[in-house]
């Protein structure tokens, strides 16, 4: 009998129930609501007369289809409205606590469950968005879920699962000035593939993930889906545990101590087996870009674009044509000095405190291309408020940038920020999918810092350079 | 609910790998609140222009575009997000199956809550589906819940998996959330147990 890993432990010690030939009933310790994936689920609930089970272990915002321009102003988009308005009235109506638009806790979902201490180690935790993944990085099970699952959660705080295979993720070394745990991310879809990871849960483990801060592991953790994976996780350490304490919902006193005991016990165990590994050496890694229409489509900043004359497999050569089409970009040429019209840092990928320091060390005293318009979109209220202490705002005023109210913005592009069709941006956001950032739009996705680079030059630009 | 879920129908062709739910239903049209009217929605930055005329280059705008109940995707269908609104899209436009090598896990799970089958073949299968509608646009191939297999003209006929209790839910007409709302004893008995709990009201 091999110990058990990290993913093992959690998933036994949250069995309510299982039968032969069901699949698991699985308790859920945290359920993340917010506006788009919740109201229909909601609905249901009403029309069975069923109330929400655990409203003490449920929080909602709105961050979705929520402008990023003064929240004190009514939202113009009737049906976004709409939508707002009904979270509202469901938390209202069902007990829910929801940080709503007026809160100074709202933000994206994914950036307010750890930076309130929701999110803890150990522990299961659920959202209708498959970005959920981000919460692994405090050694909790964090997968995305459906509209109708959500309900689920909501009338019964249980979820019916199918244990996933484990995948070991290994990186080791030191990452090299200008590269980041984006790059990381990116690098590693770029080689599974972005359903290299279907069926799997998976564990970052090594040197170069413990390195990394809590907010790096998040970086790295949310785009697990983006491999296919519908979680991913780094064991918790003393890094999570000094990231968590003192913050509002974490633990405190002597119970802290006796959580801080329990977590301790949750790493996999020495010679724990996965069923799948891999292993990247972080020394090698460079900076990363996507050039094409999927997150697995992803090349060191200075490399080539593919050639697809020269991919083997049929259809593979054809998704790669369809890309580059659709990105119009021809393949064997490079994308450093590829002209770029947007550049948006935020999301639930790169929107934390540390993102907008990344990029303002690389703005300050500096300008934007006067062609590029620039839009830095903070992750909540409360990584707002902490980049205004800081005097960000300033440094991203005075390069010409624009700095707006916290939500998913221009990630999805349901809130009125988007592209123009045509338009190129770098993102730091997590899926360059065709019209992702708005119909037409073209997404460039790397690191904070990539884009910082491509917002001073206008151009794709290998950061290094600039550094 | 479907009941035997038995159909025989022409395929959809749509031989693109890793068509991802902003495809199938854009982001912009997630700001409903209904799960209705979202046919239209389908496929709607390949079906329509920027001035919303159909593109008369995409399958779905094509004869034998409509009326059929089965799509026939590429590799890893589904992928990206978690919206429910990609399955109830598909279902609304008339589709009970989507057949492909592999399908992302969220979007595998969503399907099969709303009686859209998510039907795996293996790659020499798969091929042999493209190479039909090919030849013959309007091949109709049988769908069997039951017997978990697809037929094809030539009476050859391709077994998929499916999970017992999934399919179980689809021929009995089971409602998943009555499922686990029977299984209130344990879910109570289960959190006497739990320690070290939040609580987002205090």
């Amino acid at each position: 009998m091999h110990p058990p890993t990290l993913i093992e432990k959690i998933w036994d010690a949250h069995v309510v129930h299982e039968q032969a030939g069901a699949p698991t009933l699985l308790y859920i310790d945290l359920h993340l609501v917010h506006e788009v994936t919740s109201p229909q689920a909601f609905q249901d609930l009403r029309e069975r007369g069923i109330k929400v089970r655990r409203p003490d272990l449920t929080v909602a915002t709105t961050d979705h289809s929520v402008p990023t321009t003064d929240p004190s102003l009514p939202i113009v988009d009737a049906i976004a409205a709409t939508q707002v308005a009904q979270l509202e009235t469901n938390c209202r109506d069902f007990g829910i606590r929801c940080y709503g638009r007026s809160s100074e806790r709202q933000g994206i979902v994914h950036v307010i469950g750890p930076e309130l201490g929701l999110t803890q180690p150990g522990m299961t935790v659920v959202c209708g968005d498959s970005h959920t993944a981000t919460h692994g990085a405090f050694g909790a099970l964090a997968f995305g879920i459906g509209t109708s699952e959500v309900g689920h959660v909501l009338a019964t705080q249980c979820l019916l699962q199918r244990k996933s295979k484990t995948f070991e993720v290994r990186v080791d070394g030191t990452l090299r000035p200008g590269v980041t745990a984006k790059d990381i991310i990116l690098a590693l879809i770029a080689r599974i593939g972005v359903g290299g990871g279907t069926g799997c849960i998976l564990e970052y483990r090594g040197s170069a993930i413990r390195a990394l801060t809590m907010e790096q592991r998040m970086t790295v953790c949310n785009m697990s889906i983006e491999g296919g994976a519908r979680a991913g996780m780094v064991a918790p350490d003393d890094v999570t545990f000094a990231y968590l304490c003192g913050r509002p919902y974490a633990p405190k006193g002597a119970d802290w101590d006796a959580a801080v005991a329990r977590w301790r016990q949750l790493p996999s165990g020495e010679g724990a087996t996965y069923d799948r590994s891999i292993t990247i050496d972080a020394d090698r890694l460079e900076p990363m870009i996507t050039y094409g229409t999927n997150p697995g489509m992803g090349i060191p900043v200075t490399a080539p674009l593919p050639e697809p004359s020269q991919v083997a497999d049929p259809l593979q050569r054809d998704s790669i044509r369809k890309a580059l089409h659709y990105m119009g970009l021809e393949g064997g040429r490079p994308l450093l000095g590829h002209k770029v019209n947007v550049v948006f840092i935020g999301s639930c990928t790169n929107s934390r405190i540390s993102d907008l320091r990344s990029a303002a060390s690389l703005l300050k005293g500096r300008k934007v291309n006067p062609d590029v318009r620039v839009m830095v979109v903070p992750g909540s209220q409360q990584v707002k408020r902490q980049a205004e202490a800081e005097g960000l705002p300033e440094i991203f005023r005075a390069a010409g940038c624009d700095w707006r109210e916290p939500g998913c913005s221009m990630c999805i592009a349901m809130n009125g920020d988007q592209l123009q069709p045509g338009e190129y941006s770098v993102s730091t956001s997590n899926r360059n999918f065709e019209g992702r950032q708005g119909p037409g739009g073209r997404t460039f996705l790397a690191s904070p810092l990539t884009a910082a680079a491509a917002a001073l030059t206008g151009v794709v630009t290998d950061v290094r350079t600039l550094l | 609910m479907n009941g035997a879920m038995n159909f025989r129908s022409r395929l959809v062709p749509l031989p693109i790998n890793n068509v991802d739910t902003d495809q199938i239903i854009p982001a912009r049209f997630l700001k409903t609140i209904s799960k209705q009217g979202l046919d239209k929605q389908l496929f709607y930055d390949w079906r329509y222009d920027a001035q919303g005329q159909p593109k008369p280059d995409f399958i779905l705008n094509q004869r034998r575009g409509r009326g059929a109940q089965i799509l026939l995707a590429g590799d890893n269908f589904g992928c990206g997000s978690s919206r429910e609104h990609a399955p109830w899209a598909l279902g609304q436009f008339g589709f009970r199956a989507v057949i492909s090598t592999s399908f992302a896990d969220i979007f595998q799970q969503n399907s099969l809550k709303n009686a859209l089958l998510p039907i795996v073949v293996p790659a020499d299968a798969h091929a042999a589906l493209f190479a039909l509608v090919d030849r013959d646009p309007d091949a109709e191939v049988t769908v069997d819940l039951a017997s978990q297999t697809v037929t094809l003209p030539d009476g050859r006929a391709v077994e998929f998996p499916i999970d017992p209790f999934s399919k179980h839910c689809l021929v009995e007409g089971v409602d998943e959330l009555g499922y686990i709302l029977k299984n209130e004893a344990a879910i109570a008995a289960f959190e006497t147990r739990r320690v070290g709990s939040i609580n987002t009201l205090a």
